[in-house]
């Protein structure tokens, strides 16, 4: 009863409104967006929520983990996902991939970069940056007591999976990598050190609102080459694994439930469209983070600014 | 200690004997732990044998659940049926959800489906009528306030939401709760199997069961409640079986007398005389459900929790401090009309008392309520005010912690470097020192001592699980972790709760004035930040001019100092302190680790800071009533032979209120226990960091094992810490 109702609704709205083609077709199910803990993110989940519902779906937000979602994108519980880092996520997003019910939904005009960072000032400390030798060299500058004389480096969070024990062994370096165990953590310990001019390095990745804050830059490692992370005979160290930083220019893709074209075929091939450049990434962030806005708001605020990137995804 | 207090207690003859088996197997650790650069390596570490693959096989286990037995099926079931509680519940509090839950019919005549929620205006009235209808005025303006606070300070639309699952949460658990805990008061069996399962409900670490609710029933705030009820179901039961089994035969016997039924006699008879103990079960679950708002955002629940964790993400204290104070607010509003309402008595009206008169709340409401609504018509706000017009002191509170912290980071981090360097580490090696069958040993002489051979046995096999799952070395860090935690927690709250719980000192005394000089500091400065909030607050509306700002802040200043002196008069040191503990046990936990890091940086101390703030609570509540429950007659009678205050303390007092205060201890591990879990969002290398790696892994099994060792190490301390109080309550005849 319901749903008849209900669909009649929608070939009534259809009907109507000229520009959402041949909705009757499609599932009037809510889309389910998943969002993580992370700001730019959270905007790019409700710009996109807001484009489907522009296109007259319904729309659905659960806040999730950002590693266990690729299970809930495989089961259909959430139906997509905006941003999968090549870096932070591309293990399991492949994984997922492997054991089927997710889709490669295509990449988005950004590169993402995750590696060890440290704040401007710190150059003043520590000439040659951003050398990895040179880091190295002054390795002292960055000890605590706990890992003197080594120097701290304070990584990401264990289930990140970051490979920076292995390298630190592998370019033989003079750090302990002490984890932090959230990125709120990392964030807390920069900003108390940038109050005391406390010479830090940590990881950092990019589009990050945390660049506005604090400017700062990537240690330069050896490049990444094809087979570092696995075969000892790429890279300076020919014995060991990791001996190189991370790729600089990582893939930043959208992921699909592979149900999600047959149910909602208008709203998957948009998806395939959307294409954010890391320019719009980090306004994005920067409205929630600077602005203090809700994220609700700041995705109105950019779909209204920017109608000239979004409007040719739904034609 | 324990030992020779076990020791010194035996008397001569026939318990004389475990003392000996204790004191043998301590030096059998110690002799170990001395012997061990000596010792094969099956000895110093769990041989690889003896590691069994459980995670391997629990998730084998739910795999075969899941895809052969297709128990998702059910459990999916579940999630939908719940997911539709959810969307009744939000499509009062807040229409944003997708759609109703209810047929068009139903919704064109009830109006509930109109696309606005209840104005909060007419929550801020129900609250204080409901207040003042069941206590006093004073707590309806609590509840009332409440809902104000929320309403003005942009929190309405999550604080709904968090509402919603409230709703959904507390009837589940309290159902369930007292359907389990009567079943479990008829049949004997039922409540052996049960208990365990209780116990092990209540001291796994909650981010351990969230990979499996995700598994079964999918992420998104139904999940959320789903994960909710786990954890606040079993003080539920436990208070349903104590209340039945309270009940006094004579009330059955008349019951029967009057020809009821079995039913009837539960229903007339039973529940009712429970009814104290079953409305306790009830605030118990109420304060659990509030405890997981933060936690059930992790698997997808909306509403505070989750917007919470997003501005901490973004080191917006300010805003998580306006959240905090919202559920902290929350919390003590329900925690006090749920305790009202149990122990509110019917009320009697005389033969012909006039309606209005014995419906006069439910008049003055109705008043109220058809105010607001016109007052709706007249101006949106009354419906509901936007989060961009809403005031905020989050700039106060962010530029409070940034004045805090930099006056506090120099001794900081000297004492940092101390404790890391001096004790901490130090404390951590010798902890990972011992051979395992030397700690087994140890603590099985702790248990011999406590309770003979049955509670040496039951702690070693809890113990040996950490061995047997092959995470020892992380179960020794966070057994350091906890133990240092414990220990500070212990040395703050028991000299703090046997102080708060002295008795007054008489008016005009060196004592007394000591008392009011304190007092009198400490409301300045709350009164003195309290202004300075309202001026902020002012300056953001309509900015003054100093002169102005000045008077005002000098104004705001005197009255609150006045309302807060007037207030608390009456105020004891030891209900100032309990409310202190309700207040710190409510207030979300994440919230004050990003200070402790911007203070101690990523590293043990900060960790373990973290935990003591969370863990000194328990020992200071059950200090503070071991000390009330000391019977006064025996104090009396230490006074008339002529006993100093010192004396009486120690040799009356202490040892009387020692039984409830090791109770205390033991919550405090327990509470450390969970705490140290939270933690691993500072960063350590304990049991919480793996069961994040766990989550990230969607690894049930690995998950559900890292959480039944925590579980282990807190049985073990439970089991021992009962056992010694029960007897030493027995010993002195309480």
């Amino acid at each position: 009863m319901t749903l008849t109702t209900r669909s009649i609704a929608a070939a009534a709205i259809a009907a109507l409104t000229c520009s959402a083609p041949a909705l009757a077709q499609e599932s009037t199910d809510p889309i389910v967006i998943p969002t993580h803990n992370w700001s730019s993110q959270v905007v790019m989940s409700h710009v996109v929520g807001q484009i489907f519902e522009e296109m007259g779906y319904t729309v659905e937000y659960v806040s999730t983990d950002s590693q266990a979602v690729y299970e809930a994108v495989r089961l259909g519980d959430v139906t997509l996902e905006l941003e999968v880092w090549e870096g932070a996520f591309g293990v399991a997003f492949s994984e997922a991939l492997e054991k089927g019910g997710i889709v490669d939904a295509g990449d988005h005009n950004a590169v993402t970069r995750e590696e060890w960072w440290y704040p401007l000032y710190v150059e003043e400390v520590c000439p040659g940056l951003p050398d990895y030798q040179a880091l190295n060299a002054c390795a002292d500058k960055f000890a605590t007591p706990e890992t003197a004389p080594k120097g701290r480096f304070l990584g990401g969070p264990v289930d990140w999976l970051k490979h920076d024990q292995e390298r630190v062994e592998a370019l033989n370096m003079d750090f302990v990598v002490v984890n932090a165990g959230s990125a709120a953590a990392l964030w807390a310990e920069l900003a108390a050190a940038e109050k005391e001019g406390r010479p830090i390095v940590l990881f950092n990745w990019t589009p990050n609102f945390i660049e506005a804050l604090y400017p700062g830059k990537f240690v330069e490692f050896p490049p990444y080459e094809e087979g570092c992370k696995d075969d000892p005979a790429v890279g300076p160290n020919k014995e060991m694994t990791y001996d190189c930083g991370n790729p600089a220019n990582g893939y930043l893709k959208k992921a699909a439930w592979d149900g999600m074209e047959e149910k909602w075929p208008a709203a998957y091939a948009a998806l395939t469209k959307i294409s954010f450049t890391n320019a719009q990434i980090a306004e994005m962030a920067k409205l929630v983070d600077i602005d203090e806005m809700e994220p609700e708001d700041a995705a109105a605020e950019w779909l209204e600014a920017n109608e000239d990137v979004w409007k040719p995804w739904i034609e | 200690m324990t030992l020779a207090t076990a020791a010194a207690q035996a008397p001569a003859g026939v318990r004389f004997r475990p003392a000996h088996v204790a004191w043998a197997l301590l030096a059998l650790a110690v002799l170990l732990t001395l012997l061990r650069p000596a010792l094969p390596d099956g000895i110093v570490r769990p041989p690889e044998w003896l590691v069994w693959p459980i995670s391997e096989g629990l998730n084998r286990f739910f795999d075969w659940l899941q895809n052969d037995v297709g128990f998702s099926v059910v459990t999916r079931g579940f999630a939908a049926a719940v997911g539709w509680l959810l969307d009744l519940a939000s499509a009062l509090l807040v229409p944003t959800r997708r759609g109703y839950p209810l047929p068009d019919v139903v919704c064109q005549n009830i109006g509930l489906c109109t696309g606005h929620a209840i104005p909060w205006t007419i929550f801020a009235i129900t609250g204080f009528c409901v207040g003042t209808w069941l206590r006093s005025w004073k707590l309806g303006l609590l509840c009332g306030l409440t809902f104000v606070y929320l309403a003005v300070f942009g929190q309405w639309q999550w604080a709904m939401q968090t509402l919603s699952q409230v709703a959904v949460a507390v009837p589940l658990s309290v159902a369930l709760g007292f359907v389990l805990g009567a079943l479990a008061w008829r049949k004997q069996w039922f409540e052996q199997v049960l208990t365990p399962l209780l116990n092990l409900a209540q001291s796994v670490p909650h981010l351990s069961y969230l990979i499996p609710v995700v598994v079964f029933f999918g992420v998104g705030d139904h999940a959320g409640v789903i994960a909710t009820v786990v954890f606040a179901t079993p003080p539920m039961v436990r208070m349903t079986i104590l209340g039945l089994r309270k009940v006094p035969p004579e009330v059955i016997e008349s019951g029967q007398m009057c020809g009821a039924t079995r039913w009837q006699v539960m229903r007339h008879a039973r529940v009712p005389t429970a009814r104290a103990e079953i409305l306790v079960g009830v605030n118990q679950v109420i304060m659990q459900c509030l405890a997981m708002v933060v936690i059930a955002s992790f698997i997808g629940s909306p509403g505070l929790g989750d917007k919470l964790l997003n501005y901490l993400q973004s080191l917006r204290i300010g805003s998580s401090i306006e959240i905090g104070v919202s559920i902290v607010l929350i919390a003590v509003m329900l925690d006090q009309l749920s305790r009202a309402w149990a122990e509110k008595q019917p009320v009697h009206w005389e033969r012909g008392t006039p309606w209005h008169v014995r419906h006069r709340m439910l008049l003055v409401w109705s008043g109220l309520v058809i105010a607001a609504l016109l007052a709706t018509l007249a101006h949106d706000y009354a419906h509901e005010i936007p989060r961009r017009k809403a005031i905020s002191t989050k700039d106060f509170w962010d530029a409070g912690v940034d004045h805090l912290l930099a006056w506090l980071s120099a001794p900081a981090a000297k004492v940092r470097d101390f404790l890391l360097l001096q004790v901490l580490t130090p404390i951590r090696d010798a902890f990972q020192y011992p051979p395992f069958l030397a700690v087994l040993a140890a603590v099985a002489a702790v248990g011999w001592a406590v309770g003979g051979a049955r509670s040496a046995l039951t702690v070693v096999l809890l113990i040996a699980f950490l061995a047997v799952s092959g995470w020892w070395d992380r179960s020794m860090i966070t057994a350091y972790m906890v133990t240092v935690a414990v220990v500070l927690a212990v040395a703050i709250g028991l000299p703090v709760g046997v102080w708060a719980s002295l008795p007054r000192p008489s008016r005009g005394s060196p004592g007394w004035w000591f008392n009011q000089a304190v007092r009198m500091l400490g409301i300045l400065i709350v009164s003195a930040v309290g202004a300075a909030a309202v001026v902020f607050v002012l300056e953001t509306v309509v900015p003054p001019t100093p002169a102005v700002e000045y008077s005002l802040f000098l104004a705001a200043l005197a009255a609150i100092a006045y309302g807060i002196e007037r207030y608390t008069r009456d105020v004891t040191r030891d209900r100032f302190l309990l409310f202190l503990c309700d207040t710190v046990q409510t207030f979300p936990s994440f919230i004050y680790l990003i200070p402790v890091i911007m203070l101690f940086q990523v590293n043990d101390v900060a960790a373990i800071a973290g935990v003591i703030i969370y863990g000194t609570v328990p020992m200071l509540r059950y200090t503070v009533e071991g000390m009330r429950g000391v019977p006064a007659s025996l104090v009396e009678a230490a006074e008339m032979s002529g006993a100093t205050r010192m004396q009486k303390l120690r040799t009356v007092s202490l040892p009387l209120a020692l039984p409830t205060i090791m109770i205390g201890l033991n919550q405090t591990v327990m509470f450390s226990l969970m705490m140290v879990i939270i933690a691993a969002f500072i960063g350590t290398q304990d049991l919480g960091q793996e069961i994040m790696r766990a989550k990230a892994l969607s690894d049930v099994g690995m998950s559900l094992v890292l959480g039944f060792c925590v579980a282990a190490m807190g049985l073990a301390v439970d089991h021992v810490a009962t056992r010694w109080a029960a007897k030493r309550k027995k010993a002195l005849g309480l």
